[in-house]
């Protein structure tokens, strides 16, 4: 019995006497924001394709297109970046979905849901680490732009506030994978149908050229899709000429799928898993 | 105090099904506070489904459960304020380590940075994990990966543990490491329930133990009461001759009104005795028959013996799609 009566010590010593009142919504999204920047420190590869896409992207399309579309590389750039600013924050978003399906098969999950915190704790915060990359992100994507020769008119609060905008964006666009990451099966198919949703996000818009071009139909289509307006937005603040329309849009959204696919992927959250 | 109720556990008919599959089919269970309860059964039994509704984590189809005097449904929030949950899969986060993901956990249950990265060095410390608190826990071994899983589930002492599985896998050092545990938090008035599909877990640890099959508990009661429903006492006979068990079975099942059973070992036979007067006749009638005896011992039965003759079927291993995880 020597065994058990240092057991009942061991419980003993480690009785908690004074609970502590549980931790309030914000404080567990913070927590929950650590332990996806604990993932990142462990695992510093997966940033590598999230800061080398972008600069792929950068110099590709500015020399690959630059002359044709615009006459200069150099105008071109200036026409393209906040565009690709767009598209890198787009195209990171999907790592949300990605990310939490790996993540849900793992059995802490049982736990997070068995304390009593906010329910949504556990998937907003994994989206405030989501925000880490798109700075990172967007903030590569504009050093190259200046290493290249983009000047944005408005300096350091044209950038700044770009970068607001796509945070604000990417996190309400980050629902939508947030929920297909809690339908499918594995990462891989998360990966495979995000693409399918994100391609026509971005190429059917103006990031990579002036729609004025386009056929009626697609110029429509253009004007519709909520990316456009985001590049608008991200346009004017650099030029210091925001469009309050654009800026809505870029604003609305991201607001719009937080209620609707946020309010989903809850649901989901909570029947499946 | 508020209004404390004797049982930590209480349900009735709690069901649930899976499409058309009834995992659990109605289980009626009480719980006394301060006790260990087993819940035994051989995979696919429903142990963790119930598991999972009692700790909120599955909506019931059907029934009734109080958890510490809170409706299991309605009162889920109060509900999970007061229990914890170990998995029977490793309910930590192996990216992180020891010390991060206690840290988190305690500060996820109202902790300060600083208070909780305490609170975790002192369960590290408790849990003799210190020398691995700043490892992945991926690279731990079975043991320290459970000891850190029940850790993380005292951050904030429960009135109420589920342990699922708590020593499956387990090698025997680690097992008894396990048990002392379990044995020190009901001491400190903790409640535990705990699946096993160990006949001799339940036996040590648990009070009380329902035996479940098929979704449904088909026995209740203390290990004695259990051994005792099925006969007082059990004779085991080893045989010289192996070839000879037949014919010693026929003879014992002609003289006496006990049941007989064939061992794996093919030279012993089990007898439940209903009257241990009958072991003495036993004893006479196999040498008359030119039948030796090897060796022979009177005793209660094992839990083993004890599901074989509940369920016809001994704990065999089978899986089952429910007891998966999701």
């Amino acid at each position: 019995m020597s065994g058990s009566s240092s057991a009942r010590a061991l419980i003993r010593g480690i009785r908690v006497l004074d609970r502590p009142a549980p931790a309030g919504p914000i404080a567990c999204t913070m927590a929950f924001g650590w332990r996806a920047l604990l993932k990142i420190k462990y695992v510093p590869e997966q940033m590598f394709d999230v800061l080398v896409t972008p600069i792929m992207f950068t110099v590709m399309f500015t020399y690959l297109f630059g002359g044709a579309l615009a006459g200069s590389t150099g105008d071109y750039l200036q026409y393209l970046l906040p565009g690709i600013l767009a598209q890198t924050v787009v195209f990171t978003s999907i790592y949300t979905g990605v990310t939490l399906n790996g993540d849900l098969s793992k059995g802490v999950y049982d736990r997070f849901k068995s304390l009593p915190i906010w329910a949504p704790a556990p998937l907003v915060g994994a989206m405030l680490g989501d925000i880490l990359r798109y700075t990172g992100a967007s903030l590569i994507v504009v050093l190259i732009g200046l290493l290249l020769g983009y000047r944005p008119e408005q300096g350091v609060v044209g950038v700044l506030l770009s970068l607001v905008l796509l945070n604000i964006f990417g996190f309400g666009l980050g629902w939508i994978f947030t929920v297909l990451g809690l339908l499918l099966r594995t990462p891989g198919a998360v990966m495979t149908l995000s693409w399918l949703v994100l391609m026509p996000l971005t190429f059917v818009s103006n990031i990579y050229v002036d729609p004025a071009t386009m056929p009626d139909l697609v110029q429509t289509l253009v004007a519709l899709n909520p990316v456009s307006h985001l590049v608008s937005a991200i346009r004017g603040a650099m030029v210091g000429e925001l469009v309050a329309f654009s800026l809505g849009i870029a604003l609305v959204t991201p607001a719009l799928l937080t209620l609707t696919f946020g309010l989903l992927a809850m649901r989901l959250y909570h029947r499946k898993h | 105090m508020d209004s404390t109720p004797d049982f930590a556990i209480e349900t009735r008919g709690l069901r649930k099904a899976f499409g058309s599959t009834l995992a659990v089919r109605g289980i009626d269970l009480q719980v006394k506070r301060g006790s260990v309860y087993g819940l035994l059964g051989p995979n696919g039994a429903g142990k963790t489904t119930t598991v999972r509704m009692l700790s909120t984590l599955l909506p019931p189809s059907g029934g009734e459960a109080r958890i510490l005097g809170h409706d299991l449904v309605h009162q889920a929030e109060q509900v999970r304020a007061r229990i914890s949950l170990t998995g029977q899969f490793a309910s930590v986060d192996e990216d992180l380590s020891g010390r991060e993901n206690l840290t988190l956990l305690a500060r996820l249950q109202g902790f300060s940075w600083l208070g909780g990265r305490v609170r975790a060095d002192t369960l590290l410390k408790a849990f003799d994990l210190q020398d691995a608190a700043r490892r992945q826990v991926k690279t731990y071994s079975g043991g320290m990966r459970r000891r850190l899983d029940i850790a993380a589930s005292l951050i904030v002492t429960p009135d109420l543990l589920f342990l699922d599985e708590p020593t499956t896998g387990l090698d025997p050092r680690s097992r008894n490491q396990v048990w002392d545990i379990v044995r020190g938090l009901v001491d400190d008035g903790t409640t535990v329930l705990l699946t096993t599909q160990y006949l001799e877990e339940a036996d040590q640890l648990a009070e009380r133990i329902a035996v479940i099959d098929q979704g449904a508990v088909i026995a209740e009661g203390t290990s004695r009461e259990l051994k005792a429903s099925i006969g007082s006492n059990v004779l085991h006979l080893q045989l010289n001759d192996p070839t000879q068990r037949e014919q010693a079975q026929l003879i014992l099942a002609g003289h006496l009104d006990s049941l007989v059973h064939l061992e794996a070992d093919p030279a012993s036979l089990t007898v439940q005795l209903s009257d241990s007067s009958e072991a003495t006749r036993a004893l006479a009638e196999l040498p008359q028959a030119g039948i030796g005896l090897s060796s022979f011992s009177m005793g209660q039965p094992s839990l083993d013996e004890v599901f074989l003759a509940l369920t016809g079927h001994t704990v065999s291993p089978q899986k089952d799609p429910e007891e998966a995880p999701q």
